[in-house]
């Protein structure tokens, strides 16, 4: 197991340093980048540039210096603000992301499997139509059109939630833009888990069971659950990249000050280094969730032990 | 009483095509440490017979008449009834080993689940049990191979597996749905044995669903020939064996292909089987048979009692001197 | 070589796949095509998502000819009206007084004009990845799949909106963005039908009796991933319309003074309490445009891969 935990996390560093190396060239290598002398930067942004980029060296050198700073935790400056580090806003927004994505992620998954287990159980019944609609609505209508139409309903013409902005973690800010992420979730996660549920329902092995004389529940909970969560096991790495996507949505829709809306704004600030820098971590996070996924289906599916 | 009794068993499904019939008039009884062979071509409805019996069939499905265990109706009971004699009085192994254990859960698992459910027992005394049913079946080192998973056994190992877990409760039928079809010719050889030797030791007695007329004539008392869905004779297996009266089961005995017939070409039945949707309104086999004449087409053969010996029955328009003759000529093709 | 003639070969080869397709076809002998075509009308879901998402499309292209509003006209007389007959103002005015509905229209046109060429480049760029890959095998096979993989594996928001950064939000270059994030499906895809094709044994047979490569490519593999083409690129339109609308909302795609559905929701949103039809219209027809490629594609995944669902 542990072997194999290694070997995953061997093939990730190809990833990483292909991302942050093709970023970094972006910004370095077009013309018109921040790096030509035609921006003009204010001199005391400049200077703190030069100190953490170290621009007047060759690029093979600035380059490593990168990577080194990186690997020290270093995101970089902002190309904006002179007293303001990559990491500063970073430490200030990282919170406020882990806390809406992070919940919604553990709720969508609860209500995601216990739904799509009742969907499938209930085969072509009432239930079941209403998860399959709920599926196929969070999974066609984009969240930037699902978020401002539960804040018309709920804040605008029901008035029982705020319409956005954050209050340090009051519950209050929070629930609309995690109904929002877990909406999207459950579509996904209640469809593959119902999908997958019947079909090892289907499955000869249930059978056996069955005809050992188990009681339904415990041929349920005992032989098909483990099977069935692995598909979803699976969906939830690509899951965790769409959620980064919804979440910057997320942010955006909501006014919450996290770091989708540093993004953003730093995007439309055009600073670059700061865009940059957030881009890096937000790779290293996803593709980090992703290598946690491998390894719990890893630890899921006895056949796959190396 | 018998042990089991089947009265007019009958099984159909709900498909787009309609509701396909797909047993018909099955009635059979078992008696202790007897075995009953039921053969078939794919798609005759042996297989969904004893799936009927066990509350097994597929959503759209639905037995009618009656499989009595004891006196008490299988078809008739709730499932949490069902479930006290299903694995305990009455177990099944299936085809296919490789996909009838769950490759999630260890051997372990899956034996001791089912003493405790039936016989309350606790997981270690489970297990002790478990491992001498292994052995029973010869599972070499079964102390240690109980904790792996399906996928590290053979073919062969998995299906005495299953074997061994339909036996833990000691139940008084297994019915077997080919359990050798898929596996290597000298693995099937010592799965038949070692299913004789386990009849002898425990006294079961076991219905047996085979297409391979080897299989039945190594182990089976009662044989009952099926084809679309209907019995086309029945009876003990020397009579069937010797003395075959019935069209089919003759182009059956005819194409076992035979090391010691030399040169002779293979013989086949000729056509295909039947499509369970469109049936022809009389005996199914009357497509393929060189016998058939317009009756047989148009009118449904009853099973009766063979003139040349009451124990067999048979469902034929035509004589079992004609049949004989068949035989004789070992020409059933055209 | 079969044949001394090679007249004679080619009959031969034509009559053994067409004896192949009857046999394949059904008992009222149609061709598969026939038969997906059939399968697809049947679909009452998918027909009527075909046929409203080509009224939709003429409507956009057409519409803003026809009306009398100018989708850029701001009239302080007529500023944030709701929805109403007068001044052929059906979907209300927006605070500047600009028609609404003309305004949609012309978005719609930029939507779909980016969906339509983003897509084309994407798809064109995921067939011939994912072809080569399958063809070729071997190590270069594996390289190209691992790019892929890579891709997969990070946000493409981040790295659109990075690009969108530092490149400017061009059309062009919107469109270049967003094609690079959609093209991977179409690849993996394209690749595993050709690696399974490539060892098929019809495609043995035409090589054992001599059938050129090309020939072999053109009528034989071609139309085989013709199928798995059309189904993903459905797959991959609405992928792309959703990419640009993305970036438009978060004010990072289409510039003014053009407008895209994405910069209309932006907008309405902003005003929703006050103008809620500002924001319904626009996200109306982006998520009627979004659902009829679902059908559509649900529909040709049918028609032509029938399975139990």
């Amino acid at each position: 197991m542990w072997s194999y935990t290694f070997r995953r996390i061997l093939a990730t560093i190809p990833t990483l340093l292909a991302v942050v190396t093709v970023c970094y060239l972006l910004l370095h290598g077009t013309p018109g980048g921040p790096f030509d002398d035609e921006r003009k930067v204010s001199a005391a942004v400049l200077a703190n540039l030069q100190a953490k980029y170290h621009l007047d060296l060759p690029l093979w050198q600035q380059y490593l210096y990168y990577l080194n700073s990186l690997l020290h935790g270093d995101l970089g400056a902002s190309f904006r603000y002179a007293d303001w580090s990559v990491n500063e806003l970073v430490a200030k927004a990282l919170p406020v992301s882990a806390a809406i994505g992070g919940g919604a992620i553990v709720i969508s998954l609860l209500v995601g499997v216990f739904l799509g287990t009742v969907a499938a159980l209930r085969q072509n019944s009432v239930v079941d139509y209403l998860v399959m609609l709920l599926g196929n609505a969070g999974h066609v209508f984009p969240s930037f059109v699902i978020g401002p139409v539960l804040i018309l309903v709920f804040a605008v013409w029901l008035k029982v939630a705020p319409a956005g902005g954050w209050d340090d973690f009051s519950p209050r800010f929070m629930v609309l833009p995690m109904l929002l992420l877990i909406f999207i979730n459950v579509a996904t996660i209640g469809r593959v888990m119902r999908g997958s549920l019947i079909e090892v329902l289907h499955s000869n092995f249930i059978r056996t069971a069955r005809a050992k004389g188990l009681p339904m529940r415990t041929v349920i909970l005992r032989h098909a659950f483990k099977p069935a969560l692995l598909p979803v096991v699976s969906v939830i790495g690509p899951l965790a990249i769409t959620s980064i996507t919804s979440a910057i949505v997320t942010e955006s829709v909501f006014s919450l000050p996290g770091i989708g809306k540093l993004i953003v704004n730093g995007a439309a600030n055009r600073d670059y280094t700061l865009v940059l820098g957030l881009v890096v971590l937000v790779t290293v996070i996803a593709v980090t969730l992703n290598l946690l996924v491998d390894l719990a289906y890893a630890l899921l599916d006895p056949k796959i032990r190396y | 009483m018998s042990l089991i009794e089947v009265n007019n068993l009958g099984v159909q499904f709900k498909t787009q095509d309609g509701l396909v019939y797909a047993v018909n008039g099955i009635n059979f009884a078992l008696e202790r440490g007897q075995t009953l062979g039921i053969v078939g071509e794919s798609g005759s409805g042996k297989s969904q017979s004893v799936l009927a019996m066990m509350g097994l069939l597929a959503g759209n499905g639905k037995a009618t008449g009656q499989a009595l265990y004891k006196g008490q109706d299988l078809l008739a009971m709730k499932p949490a009834e069902l479930n006290k004699i299903r694995g305990n009085r009455v177990a099944m192994i299936f085809q296919d080993p490789m996909t009838s254990l769950n490759p999630y859960l260890t051997v372990e698992r899956q034996m001791t689940e089912v003493l405790q459910f039936h016989k309350g027992f606790d997981r270690k005394s489970a297990r002790a049990r478990s491992v001498q049913l292994l052995d029973a079946v010869k599972i070499p080192e079964a102390a240690r191979r109980i904790t792996m998973y399906p996928h590290e056994f053979s073919g062969g190992m998995r299906q005495r597996v299953m074997i061994a877990m339909a036996l833990l409760c000691e139940p008084e039928v297994l019915i077997a749905d080919e359990p050798t079809t898929a596996l290597d010719v000298t693995v099937q050889a010592q799965i038949i044995a070692l299913l004789r030797d386990l009849q002898r030791d425990f006294g079961t007695a076991i219905i047996m669903i085979t297409h391979d007329l080897g299989v039945v004539a190594g182990l089976c008392d009662e044989v009952m020939v099926l084809y679309g869905g209907r019995v086309m004779e029945q009876g003990s297996a020397d009579s069937i064996f010797y003395g075959a009266s019935h069209p089919y089961t003759v182009g059956l005995l005819g194409a076992i292909p035979r090391l010691d017939a030399g040169d002779e070409a293979l013989v086949a039945i000729p056509g295909s089987p039947p499509n369970m949707a469109r049936l022809p309104e009389g005996c199914p086999f009357s497509e393929r048979c060189t016998l058939a004449s317009a009756q047989c087409r148009d009118v449904m053969p009853a099973l009766l009692p063979a003139a040349h010996n009451p124990a067999v029955l048979r469902a034929c328009h035509k004589s079992v001197e004609a049949v004989s003759e068949l035989a004789a000529k070992g020409a059933i093709h055209a | 070589m079969l044949f001394k003639n090679k007249d004679k070969q080619d009959q031969l080869v034509a009559a053994l796949g067409r004896a192949v397709e009857s046999a394949a076809a059904d008992i009222h002998g149609r061709s598969p095509w026939a038969d997906a075509r059939g399968r697809f009308l049947r679909n009452k879901a998918a027909v009527f998502s075909l046929g409203l998402l080509a009224f939709i499309t003429v409507c956009c292209v057409v519409g803003p000819w026809l009306l009398p509003n100018a989708f850029d006209a701001a009239d302080w007389d007529a500023m944030s009206l709701p929805p109403m007959l007068k001044g052929w103002h059906f979907f209300g005015t927006d605070e500047s007084g600009r028609d609404l509905l003309v305004r949609s229209l012309v978005g719609g046109r930029v939507s779909l004009l980016v969906g339509f060429l983003a897509t084309l480049s994407a798809v064109t760029l995921g067939i011939v990845w994912g072809a080569t890959a399958g063809f070729i095998g071997g190590k270069v096979d594996a390289f190209m799949m691992r790019v892929v993989d890579m891709m997969y594996a990070v946000p493409y928001l981040l790295i659109a909106i990075l690009m969108v950064t530092i490149l400017g939000r061009a059309f062009y270059l919107v469109v270049i963005t967003i094609t690079v994030f959609s093209w991977m499906d179409m690849a993996r895809v394209v690749r595993g039908q050709t690696l399974s094709l490539r060892s098929k044994e019809f495609i043995e047979a035409a090589r054992a009796l001599g059938v050129p490569t090309r020939r072999i490519i053109f009528q034989h593999i071609v139309p085989n991933l013709l199928g798995i083409v059309v189904i993903y690129t459905t797959v991959t339109v609405p992928a792309v319309i959703l990419v640009e609308s993305v970036l438009s909302f978060l004010g990072l795609g289409i510039q003014e003074p053009m407008t895209s559905w994405g910069v209309l929701i932006h907008d309405g949103a902003s005003v929703m309490e006050v103008s809620s039809w500002m924001l319904l219209f626009p996200a109306g027809l982006l998520s009627l445009t979004l659902y009829c490629f679902n059908y559509i594609g649900d529909g040709l995944r049918d028609a032509l891969d029938p399975k139990e669902r």
